[in-house]
Order: structure tokens, then sequence, then C-alpha cells
């Protein structure tokens, strides 16, 4: 078994609550914080962890805490990511709906270290149910004395809120997500500046993933380089996964960074391998954005080895043979899966959340979805398959916010890996339009 | 201060400066196109991708290149900064596929439409667009709208460079125009179609860079090569009351704020005088507007016409000034 850090007590009954929590350890890392270190010196541990973001793009939450600007009589906040509307990522519903207090717990020794009085919980408003059990937490939390005015008696404030967006996948990039919690309209801002510097309400913040802000008690209670030490290299920690698709075991993993995705794919103790026997043909190993990789570049690298769960091992190969970790949302597609029309529902998925600002990303995910449209419905040509690749090369880069690239990324890796596939489809498609198309 | 080199030509320009503005500094040959910046307008740039340059050299201290185009209105110089417009192959072809996403679903209706020939997005797609479409899907349309008495609205024709949003948010007071929906649903509307009624409104015909907001007492009056621009002036205690007259015969068709080389007006003028002073007598003409020679606009332009040197021996006998009017 690996090393479990934030779903150690999963299996506890009543974890959920509030006195199960604490009698198993929760909220020893605000004490030993607020009675025993400095801010800074909490800082200090999170750099040494090596912790990174779990929300995707894996920056180090050290780092990005030390830019947090601190001018003098302006407020701070630390904003946790709760937007989780990646296809494929349901992580932070599970950790959130099984151990709410973690998040609580973390959220106190975060804004602690970075001197933040004011944090909000951005959630999606379908985790409507989620809401009522983080609200429920954060009350006891304020009623056993963690929040609130001078928490534990050292003079130290904070309070925490739950803000319930309206369930818009734009809303998760970070500076939506500000643009949303000020009661605007979610449009990404154009950076600079960055959030350390003006965020919410203009003021410097941090936005941070859940899974992010979770693993903070356990670097704080056992130090840094205890975090360090579990996983491999500069994917330190654990990682929470979320396999779906054709495997015997979905659900939500937390593994030790470093495993073999063979092993991920075919133990008994993650997803129990392929489901009905059957082949595995592809996997989208980190949420719908990443590239699509078929099942042998998957499992092994270019030189033979194994692939690994990790960010490096994962990005090997970068982006012609390699793909990312991102979010951690694991689809596994068996044999019968069709690429093209798996895509079409990616496609169909980013065109619907695109906020529409600026050109690329607006026109192009609409016209992608349009051209994978009418590939399914048979009536495409060759030649839609390189203007496909053309639209999404004229995306990529050239968009405000990521959310362009990441409309771009699942066709660009399709078709690099899996063109032929595209090219049989378009020229016989009543034979393909058999297959079974994967519902994400 | 900053030196900046764009397309090979250096300009020393003070720090905070964009590299639209520099690029401005140095002419037009080396300026990126704009289709959603304006100067005038707080936060404006940064939608339409057009001004995308390549950055490669990110400055002295840091000579790294920029990883991706960056829009050239929204990033700041740097001392040493090299930059790539109209050299950059990169830029080229990501400049010609923001025309083609621009176009995809604009109806291309020039023919009858008011923009037609004062349009930054014909000039964009003659300059640095290709000439075929590569689509065959049914373009976005929707029902033209009434935004009061003396605009229309033709959201079929928008880009949603958002210009107009920032004329409503900070030029005229009490907000009541925005985008809703999302991606290319979007759709500029006023909050449930409730009039823009306050003296500025009629700015945001002047900021749309296309046909989509447009001034209805000048709706199909005019193709705007017909007409003749003079400056013009009255006292205004709203506005700075500069304008130009748009003429054809004796008759006023229509009244703008006064635009730069850049297209944008000088300054925002009043509803008053856009729309209610459509008489000579009302104002103090000044004479008539420079229009620059390439603008459809000068084909009809009574400016005296300034002889090409390399013509001077004359084999084709330019119009004069008389005749051209006549014919
Ligand atoms: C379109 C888009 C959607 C995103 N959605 C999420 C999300 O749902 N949850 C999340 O934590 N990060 C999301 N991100 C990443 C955030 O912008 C941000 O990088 C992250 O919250 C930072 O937290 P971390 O450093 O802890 O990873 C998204 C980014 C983009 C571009
Ligand atoms: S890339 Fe897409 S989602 Fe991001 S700002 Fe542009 S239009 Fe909006
Ligand atoms: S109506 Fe005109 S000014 Fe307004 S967003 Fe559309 S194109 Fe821009
Ligand atoms: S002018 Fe710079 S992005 Fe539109």
């Amino acid at each position: 078994m690996g090393k479990k850090i934030l779903l150690a007590h999963d299996h506890v009954p009543g974890i959920q609550t509030y006195e199960v929590y604490r009698k198993h350890g929760g909220y020893n890392s605000v004490e030993k914080a607020i009675k025993t270190m400095s801010p800074e010196a909490v800082v200090e541990e999170v750099k040494k962890s090596g912790l990174r973001g779990r929300g995707g793009a894996g920056f180090p939450t050290g780092m990005k805490w030390s830019f947090l600007a601190k001018p003098e009589g302006v407020p701070r906040y630390i904003v946790c990511n709760a937007d989780e509307s990646e296809p494929g990522t349901f992580k932070d519903r599970y950790l959130m709906s099984r151990i709410p207090h973690i998040l609580v717990e973390g959220m106190i020794t975060s804004s602690f270290a970075l001197g933040v009085n004011t944090s909000y919980i951005y959630i999606r408003g379908e985790y409507f149910y989620i809401v009522n059990i983080l609200e429920k937490a954060i009350e006891e939390a304020y009623a056993n004395g963690w929040l609130g005015k001078n928490i534990l008696g050292s003079g130290y404030n904070l309070d925490l809120f739950v803000h319930v967006g309206a369930g818009a996948y734009i809303c998760g990039e970070e500076t939506a997500l500000l643009e949303s919690l000020e009661g605007k309209r979610g449009n990404p801002r154009i950076k600079p500046p960055f959030p350390a510097i003006a965020g919410l309400y203009g003021c410097p913040t941090v936005v941070n993933n859940v899974e992010t802000l979770a693993a903070v008690p356990f670097i704080v209670n056992e130090g840094g380089d205890e975090y360090a030490k579990v996983g491999i290299g500069k994917s330190a920690g654990t990682k929470l996964i979320s396999a779906s698709g054709h495997i015997n075991k979905p659900g939500v993993y937390e593994i030790e960074m470093g495993i073999t995705v063979e092993d991920f794919i075919y133990s008994e103790e993650y997803c129990g391998g392929i489901s009905n026997g059957k082949k595995l043909k592809a996997v989208v190993a980190g949420g719908s954005s990443v590239p699509i990789l078929p099942a042998d570049k998957i499992l092994n690298l270019a030189n033979g080895e194994k692939r690994l769960m990790s960010y490096e091992s994962l990005a090997d190969g970068g982006f012609g043979g390699g793909t990312m970790l991102g979010s951690g949302g694991f689809i596994a597609m068996d044999e019968d899966t069709s690429i093209v029309e798996n895509l079409f529902t990616f496609a169909r998925f980013y065109h619907h959340e695109s906020c529409g600002q600026c050109s690329p990303c607006r026109e192009g995910t609409a016209w992608m979805e349009k051209i994978l449209h009418k590939m399914i419905d048979g009536h495409a040509t060759l030649s839609d398959i390189d203007l496909l690749w053309e639209i999404q090369a004229k995306i990529e880069g050239n968009t405000i916010c990521p959310l362009g690239d990441a409309a771009a990324w699942p066709v660009a890796s399709a078709i690099r890996h899996f063109r032929s596939e595209f090219e049989e489809y378009v020229k016989n498609p009543k034979a393909i339009n058999k297959v079974t198309r994967m519902a994400v | 201060m900053a030196k900046v080199t764009i397309d090979g030509r250096t300009i020393e320009v003070p720090d905070g400066t964009t590299i639209l503005q520099a690029a401005r500094m140095i002419g037009p040959e080396v300026a990126p196109p704009t289709m959603c910046y304006y100067s005038k307008l707080k936060t404006s740039g940064g939608y339409c991708r057009t001004c995308l340059v390549e950055v490669t050299k990110g400055s002295e201290k840091d000579p790294r290149p920029m990883p991706k185009l960056v829009a050239s209105c929204r990033t700041n110089v740097m001392d040493g900064m090299e930059v790539g417009n109209v050299t950059s192959p990169k830029v080229t072809e990501a400049r010609k596929g923001v025309v083609e996403f621009l176009l995809l679903n604009h109806p291309l209706d020039c023919p009858i439409c008011d923009q037609a020939g004062e349009c930054h997005l014909q000039d964009l797609s003659y300059e640095h667009g290709s000439s075929k479409t590569r689509t065959d899907f049914e373009r976005r349309t929707f029902e033209k709208i009434d935004i009061g008495e003396k605009i229309q609205l033709h959201m079929t024709r928008c880009i949603l460079c958002y210009r107009c949003v920032k004329v409503a948010n900070q030029i005229t007071d009490g907000r009541v125009h925005g985008v809703i929906n999302r991606g290319d649903h979007s759709e500029i509307s006023t909050y449930v179609q409730q009039a823009v009624d306050n003296d500025f409104s009629g700015n945001v015909i002047d900021v749309c860079p296309v046909g989509a907001l447009t001034d209805k007492t000048f709706r199909f009056k005019s193709r705007v090569w017909f007409t003749k621009p003079v400056n013009a002036h009255r006292n205004c205690e709203k506005c700075s009351g500069k304008v130009n007259l748009w003429y054809k015969g004796e008759e006023v068709l229509r009244v703008t704020g006064r635009k730069d080389q850049w297209g944008e007006v000088e300054e925002f003028i009043c509803n008053t005088c856009r729309f209610d002073k459509k008489n000579t007598s009302d104002w103090t003409v000044e004479g008539p507007t420079a229009v620059n020679r390439h603008s459809v606009i000068s084909a009809n332009h009574y400016e005296v016409f300034k002889q090409p040197t390399e013509f001077k021996l004359n084999v084709v006998k330019p119009l004069s000034i008389e005749e051209g009017e006549q014919a």
C-alpha cells in the first residue's frame, strides 16, 4: 500500500464530523503553526516540501506564496479553487465531501502563514450538496475556536466563506474565478497583473486548488522534509487521481507519485485492469485538456522504460510523445472506443465553456465542434482533418487564458496519434458509427 | 526610459509604454492592426488578438524570447526589448488565423452595411486575411435591436471587441449595456433591451470598428464615400463640440467625432451634437477633413489633389478637382 496523506482516514466512520476528525489529529497543524511557528516558518516548510499546485499547472506552492505582495494596510486573500469542472476530474469533490475538515484546516493554516484574515472557498454550483457539508464543517470550526476572532488566544483573526459559483468551467481559471467572486461576469483577466499583486478586489491574492491546500496540514505537522520524501524527485507527495472510463474500479485514488502507469491501471489496489477483459487503447491522463496518448505511449517512454505517474514522467516526450499530469483526471479507453467521437465530446465541451472574450477561442472552439459534428454525421472529407489541425494550431498560444490551449491540445494529440482512425472514419462513417461513444 | 526595437527600428520611450504605443510612435508601417484596443478607453484591448507580436528578446536584463506571441496593446516594453511585427512569419500566420476567426461568422454584407468604406474589419481582411473562406457552416445570426431611437445594434456583424461596453461603463453614466451569454453565443445587450439613454451613448457608434452599431439617422442614406467630411465646431455645453460633418451636396447626412490616424475619435461628442444638429447653420465650418489617400473616402474627396511627381509628365491627365466634382 502506498503512503496516504489526504485520504489516510478516509475509511474512519464519521470522519466527516468535527469530533472524529479532531480525534484523529485534526487541527493539530493550526495549533502547531499558531502556537509554535512564525508565519514565515510555515511558508518555509511548504517550500521545503516541494508541494506543487494540484489544480493542473503544477506550479510550486511555496514559490507562489512567496510572490504574494504584502503592502502595508492592504488586505490579502486566499481563495480556494473548488470549481473542479475539467471533464474526468472529480477528486476535489471526493475529498471535500468525505473529509471537509481537512480543507478547512488547510485553509486556516495557510491563511495564518500568509497573514490573511479573510479567505474564500469558491465552489462550482453543481456541488450544492457539498456546500452544505463545507458550511457545516466551517460552523464547527468556528464553534471550536479555530476560526473567528483571536484564534487560540493568539490575536490572529480569520473568517472563511464559501461562495457558490453558477457552474462554469471558465470560472476555474483563477482570474475568471476572482471576477466571478467579485460578482462580475466570469471573464478571465488579462495578465499581468497576476493575482499575487492584484487579485481579489485588487488586493494581493493566492488562489490554490482544494488538494493543494489540503496537503498543508501534513506538511506543517510532519515537516516539509517528510513530505518531500514521499513521491519521486520534483513530484513530491501524493496525488489524488480520479480514474474513470473502461476500467474495473473507477474511483478516486491517492497514489504516491512515482508508481508506474501500468501498475495504476492494472493492479488490484487501483483501477484493477480494463473492464470486460478488453485491451487498453488510449488514455487521457490528466483531465480532458491534456494530450491523449495511445496505450503503448502511455505505458512506456520512448527509451523503453516504464512511464511513471509523476509530473516529469508523464510529460516525457514533450508534446509530440508525452502528456501531462494535469489535474489528475485519468480516463482510460478500451479498444472499442472511437477516438473521433470521444474528441467530439471534448470539443463540444470546450465550445460550450469558452467565455467568448477572445476571437481565436470563441470562434475556433465552435468551428472545431462543427467540423467534428460533421464527421460524426458522415459528411466530412479528408481535408477536414487538416482543417481541424490548422484551426487548433491557430488557437494554441494565441488566447487570453489557457482554455484556448486546453481546447486545442486534445484535437492536436488525437490527430497526431490517431490520424489513420480519423481517415477511416471519414472514408467509411457507417462502419465506424456502430462503435460506442465514450460518455464523459 | 526604455529602448525598444520593432521590426528593426529602434525608439526610446517612457517606461510603461505598451509595445503598440511604441510601434505607433515609430509609424504606421510597423504599427500592428488593432480591432479592440482604444487608447481613450481604459482596460480596452486584449480581446481580438489581431495585434499579436513576437517578442524575440525580452529585455537587456533577461534576453530570453517570450514563449508565446503577446498582445502588443496590453504588453509593456522593457529596456532592450526586440519585437517582430510585420517581419515575423509567426505573427503573419497567427494574424491570418485571427482574421479568419473574426470573419467566420461575419455576414460579409458589406454591400448593404453603412460601415462599409470605413470599416476596420474590411481593412483588416484586405491587408491580412485570405481571399477564400474555409467554412461552409451556416453563420451566426441575430435579430436587429434598437438601442433607443437613434442607435441600432446589428449583432450579427459584431466582433465582440468590447469597445462599446467600455464606452457604456466609462463615459456614460448608469451602465445598462454589457455582454450576455457565453462563448460564440455572446451578445451585446442593453439591460432587458432598455434604451441606452444618456448624453454620450452615441459614442458607441464611433468606437464600433464594424457595422454592428450604426446611426439610425444616417441609415441607408448614402455610402460613406459619396459623402464629404468637413471639420466643424459649435459651442456646446456638454462636449467639446468638435466634430466632422458628412455632407452630400448641401445636406449634412451625419455628424461624428473627429478620428485620428488610428481610427480613434479625438474627443467623444454628445448626442445633441451628433443627432440633433444637422444644419450647416448650427456649425462653424473649419474646412475639409484630411483623409488618408488610401481610404475609399478619399476617392470622392475634394481636398487639394497632390499630383505624384512621377506622373508629372502626365501620361494620363489627372482629373482636376472641379472636373472630378462634376463627373
Ligand atoms: C479553463 C481553466 C479551468 C481551470 N479549472 C480549475 C479548477 O477547476 N480547479 C483548479 O484548482 N484549478 C483550475 N484551473 C487552474 C487555475 O487557474 C489555477 O492555476 C489553480 O487554481 C492554482 O492552484 P494550484 O496552484 O493549487 O494548482 C483552471 C485553469 C483554466 C485555464
Ligand atoms: S481563451 Fe477562451 S475562455 Fe479564455 S479568455 Fe479567451 S475566449 Fe475566454
Ligand atoms: S457592437 Fe461594435 S463596439 Fe460593440 S463589441 Fe460589437 S463590434 Fe465591438
Ligand atoms: S488590439 Fe490588441 S488584442 Fe485587440
